[in-house]
């Protein structure tokens, strides 16, 4: 009997190792993995402006987690649910602030002054943020913040350094902080420096969404920001196939009458 | 082979009714007559002959669309940028007046520099059509001014310092610079009062002088006729009719010719403005869509892609006075090609090798210096601005030399014309 004991408890411990073991070995790999440095520059958005839902998430993101300091001061809430197919009801319900018209342009409530005071700048109007430094630079903005003690903030960016703006979506993605690794560079002087240069992130500490849920709430976020900062590029491609269209058959008819006409030419 | 017949061609006969009683009062038919139907153009055009058309219907876009934004523009510091917005989001089909204006800009360009080509190409600018060819070259100055101005109306950021380097350079004329510069802002900086009479000379002074100029161009063009591929004068060789034995009626032949231009032109150019408005930041450039800032200067502040040849110039001499004279010589020596060039021959197809490697080094420098006017001034950029620079005046200081060396071959008693 003792000895059954014995055995199912070395049994066990051995499974246990075995699962240690292999869970080590698995953060070993993908500790290797992130060795390679993370080559955030090249980032893409990859949004897709057809897609209406992610629009409509984007819209919901904004409403929850950008409205409280952004505006986007051209963007009116009835247009937005019109163009992004949002029924009036839930438009209503969930994305118009209470006391504010359908009409009325989507404005933050915060006072400019305050802002400044608080974070030194006021937030920046968004509604041509996607149109001015493009989408890309919006996705690597959200994907690049990292612990940084040294700021008032707490939080640092890759994508726009000494950023004003406190890392507010850190909830969802959680904490990082940055890996830096020593290249030597050869200075203009021939002398070699060793400089710490950004090697790769490091989860610190975890949020409410993991790397994926996370990834597609930006992605979400940006296509409903370059959604406003043109909101004709949806009727822009509906409307531009036929005219196109007519313009080709208009051609080709004309390069037929023209070749009746030159029949006579020798 | 005799020449083609126009249903209108010869005398207008007597006209009753309404169109005679017309015809009393204003020279109707006699004006299709002269214009269309009785002018008889080389019937030997090829593909680079439909950019003068198409310039003139580009600019009738201009100003159609131009009349619609001047509905809803609002000049002002505090009011243009905003007011671009409201077009391009609460005006009905603003956004698409707008794309085909901003689009036509560049479209305006891209047809006037091929429009020139064809006359570096075919030796147009030559005795007799010197004239034409110096009323074309105000045209493109006109259009320069007239691009300028149009881009710092939006007062986005790089409306601003656009025109804050531009409008600077003046001031590297001696003596009179600095107050001339004072002159044309109507203020110590770009400001309001810059603003306000950029957008007077925008839709009303320049449009007006390039009409004219337009009017000029095409009158020279009736009275020396078109050149052709060949660069020999059709009129030397008159039918019994006295007509050009290879002339054919401008209209319908190039008038129902030119429609197909026109449509292949419309089909890429909405292809541009429905699909790709703003063309990877060269039509439309990112910074523009953040408001004026004085306090904030762009990253690179690079013209849009048409100025881009003279700012690369500009930018390649280390002397700003000197950089700023060149750019101007850049553009003034086009006006002496006429007197330049020496060649027995006006066509390329009977030139000698050299004035074609000339022209062809020339072509290069010029889309070189156009791309290189994109890209910030450092590194090796700047070196090849540099060559490309010595190389784009060489073609035209050069010409006089050149153009004379090797044997042409010989010229066609009459054009190349193969009916397809």
């Amino acid at each position: 009997m003792r000895i059954k004991v014995r055995a199912l408890q070395a049994l066990m411990c051995s499974a246990l190792l075995l699962a240690a073991g292999s869970a080590f070995a698995a953060e070993a790999g993908e500790a290797a993995e992130g060795a390679t440095q993370t080559n955030w520059k090249a980032w893409h958005a990859e949004i897709d402006i057809a897609n209406k839902g992610a629009l409509q998430r984007g819209a919901r993101n904004f409403a929850n987690y950008c409205l409280g300091c952004h505006s986007l001061k051209y963007m009116r809430y009835s247009r937005m649910g019109q163009d992004l197919e949002i029924p009036a009801d839930l438009l209503e319900k969930y994305l118009i602030p209470p006391g504010e018209k359908p009409a009325n342009y989507i404005l933050t409530t915060m006072p400019a002054a305050d802002a400044e005071t608080w974070f030194g700048k006021a937030p920046p109007d968004l509604s041509l943020m996607a149109r001015a430094r493009g989408p890309d630079y919006i996705y690597r903005l959200f994907k690049t913040y990292y612990v940084d003690p040294t700021r008032p903030t707490g939080a640092n960016n890759l994508q726009l350094p000494a950023i004003a703006m406190p890392p507010v979506l850190s909830e969802l993605e959680g904490l990082k902080k940055p890996v830096y690794k020593a290249v030597e560079k050869q200075g203009e002087d021939g002398k070699t420096t060793t400089e710490q240069v950004f090697d790769h992130f490091e989860q610190v500490a975890p949020g409410r969404m993991n790397a994926e849920e996370y990834d597609a709430f930006v992605r979400d976020t940006v296509a409903f920001l370059s959604y406003v900062g043109e909101p004709a590029q949806i009727q822009r491609h509906a409307l531009g196939i036929w005219v196109v269209l007519f313009l080709l058959v208009f051609t080709w008819l004309a390069w037929l009458l023209k070749k009746e006409y030159w029949k006579d030419v020798h | 082979m005799a020449a083609v017949q126009g249903p209108h061609s010869g005398a207008t006969p007597e006209r009753k009714g309404f169109l005679g009683w017309l015809n009393k009062r204003l020279p109707v038919d006699e004006f299709i007559s002269s214009q269309l139907t009785g002018y008889y153009a080389p019937k030997n055009f090829n593909i680079w002959y439909f950019f003068g058309s198409l310039a003139l219907v580009v600019l009738v876009l201009q100003l159609a669309t131009g009349i619609f934004l001047t509905m809803f523009y609002k000049p002002g510091e505090a009011t243009s940028f905003d007011s671009v917005e409201f077009i391009m989001r609460e005006v009905n089909f603003g956004w698409l007046i707008r794309y085909l204006h901003s689009t036509g800009a560049s479209a305006f360009f891209i047809v006037v520099y091929l429009h020139m080509f064809r006359a570096f190409l075919y030796g147009s600018y030559r005795a007799p059509r010197e004239l034409l060819w110096i009323f074309g070259m105000l045209v493109y100055l006109a259009l320069m001014a007239e691009a300028f101005m149009g881009y710092v109306l939006p007062w986005g950021n790089m409306s601003f310092w656009g025109a804050q380097v531009i409008v600077n350079l003046f001031s590297t004329i001696p003596a009179i610079g600095p107050p001339l510069v004072e002159w044309i802002r109507g203020d110590y900086g770009i400001a309001d009062a810059t603003l306000n009479r950029f957008f007077s000379l925008h839709v009303v002074a320049v449009p007006l002088a390039l009409l004219l100029l337009v009017m000029l161009h095409l009158v020279a063009l009736r009275q020396t006729g078109s050149n052709n591929p060949d660069g020999i004068e059709i009129k030397k060789k008159l039918g019994p009719d006295g007509h050009p034995l290879d002339g054919i009626p401008f209209h319908p032949y190039y008038t129902v010719k030119d429609v197909v231009g026109v449509g292949v032109f419309f089909v890429l150019f909405t292809i541009v403005v429905f699909f790709v408005p703003t063309f990877g930041g060269l039509f439309l450039e990112g910074p523009n869509f953040e408001p004026a800032n004085p306090m904030s200067t762009p990253e690179h502040i690079a013209p849009v892609w048409y100025f881009t040849p003279y700012y690369a110039i500009l930018r390649a001499v280390p002397n700003q006075r000197m950089g700023a004279l060149l750019m101007a010589l850049a553009v003034l020596f086009f006006f002496f090609m006429p007197w330049l060039d020496r060649s027995p021959v006006k066509s390329i197809r009977y030139r000698p090798f050299l004035s074609k490697l000339a022209l062809a080094i020339f072509a290069v420098s010029f889309v070189s210096l156009g791309y290189l006017g994109l890209q910030p001034a450092e590194g090796s950029y700047v070196m090849l601005a540099r060559i490309f620079t010595v190389l784009y005046f060489a073609f035209f200081a050069l010409m006089p030399i050149y153009s004379r060396i090797g044997q042409p071959k010989a010229e066609p008693e009459r054009v190349t014309y193969h009916a397809h």
